[in-house]
């Protein structure tokens, strides 16, 4: 069945959603990638994000992933145009208002506002992830630890994702 | 003397004015591929080290000012500030030279990534290591978090705010557009602008 017309819905829609950070769309990307249409399970989504992580560039280039496996090369450029288009054009009209209403006071309004709500749904999104990644106290060390380094030093934080792949490679290898 | 030092300025200001005019498509969607290649983990410092002090197409102010409109509006903050620099530089068309530019080397490494992982993945070996990069990736954001809380959010209430975000999304189920209306409306008019600000901006 041709996956095209519902991979665009889905990640249009998930397009807007992403608030302050792709985050903040991983739950509704879990419950409609994983449970409604099924292109994927949810370890494999925390594994595309998490890889993704390593990339350079926009951190969320791991949906074309889902597109890829769902449509092959249409369906991976399919959900990049729809991941990325929305935001990309609302951004360009809403930004040339945005400075027309420089003196508008609500405008600090509105930004103090979605500040704590695109915090919240980030950390949303991390919770729903951590279920999934933070199987024991292995992994929860790992998490706090790449916290605590990061806090502490000034690490580029793909070598400790790098470094944590490795340290999982020999933990969590089956004897 | 005063009069050349005067001319001097006036040339310099010229001079800056065709440099950011001259800027081309081309240019533009170069410069944004080479930070797509570069920037390991994550856009924002590699944006600034390119384009305000390598390129000088923006200013410090402006970056700074670019990056919170990113970040508050849907969109990740790496696309929309292609969107928003690239618009700056050279209209609709420098924003998508910019976008794809920023997006392209990541894409085609992801979508080998995919192919692989497809064949690979089950192996025991790659498992066990993506366990740890899967772990690795909460740290990260929890690391994001932290860092936006402590230079975004002003006062308890701020906190309230995200903790009831957060109860909707993942303990009341609720959607996520419905969850931003609702606290973010809530949010919004608890920082509604107070008489004095409204005072000043009719001034």
């Amino acid at each position: 069945m041709n996956q095209i017309p519902a991979l665009v819905r889905v990640f249009a829609y998930l397009s807007i959603l992403t608030v302050g950070g792709g985050m903040a769309a991983f739950p509704e990307m879990k419950i409609l990638t994983v449970e409604v249409h099924k292109w994927l399970t949810f370890p494999q989504l925390i594994h595309l994000y998490s890889v993704g992580q390593m990339a350079p560039g926009p951190n969320m280039m791991m949906v074309l992933v889902i597109g890829q496996w769902a449509g092959g090369m249409l369906g991976a450029l399919a959900v990049l145009i729809a991941f990325f288009g929305p935001t990309a054009l609302l951004t360009f009209v809403v930004a040339r208002l945005w400075k027309k209403i420089e003196k508008w006071p609500w405008r600090t309004s509105i930004q103090q506002g979605l500040a704590p709500v695109s915090i919240g749904l980030l950390l949303a999104g991390c919770f729903t992830m951590a279920r999934g990644a933070i199987t024991g106290v292995e992994t929860a060390a790992i998490a706090v630890g790449v916290l605590l380094i990061l806090q502490r030093y000034k690490v580029n934080p793909a070598l400790l994702v790098v470094g944590s792949a490795v340290l999982g490679m020999f933990s969590f290898m089956p004897k | 003397m005063s009069d050349t030092a005067a001319r001097l300025a006036r040339q310099r200001d010229a001079d800056s004015a065709t440099a950011s005019a001259e800027v081309s498509i081309g240019q533009i969607f170069l410069e944004f591929l080479i930070i797509g290649a570069i920037s390991f983990g994550g856009v924002v410092p590699y944006l600034r080290g390119s384009l305000v002090t390598k390129q000088h197409w923006i200013d410090d102010k402006e970056f700074v000012q670019m990056l919170s409109i990113s970040q508050s509006l849907p969109g990740l903050n790496a696309t929309n500030m292609a969107i928003l620099v690239g618009d700056k530089l050279r209209g609709a068309l420098g924003s998508i030279a910019a976008i794809i530019g920023i997006c392209l080397p990541g894409g085609v490494l992801m979508y080998t990534v995919g192919m692989f992982y497809r064949i690979h993945g089950d192996h025991d070996f790659v498992t066990a290591a993506l366990k740890g990069v899967a772990a690795a990736a909460v740290g990260l954001i929890l690391f994001t978090v932290m860092g936006l809380s402590k230079k975004s959010l002003a006062g308890n209430f701020d906190f309230v705010f995200m903790a009831l975000t957060v109860v909707a999304v993942n303990r009341l189920h609720q959607s996520v557009p419905r969850t931003l209306v609702v606290v973010g409306l809530l949010a919004i008019l608890f920082h509604r602008p107070n008489k004095k600000q409204k005072e000043n901006a009719t001034l």
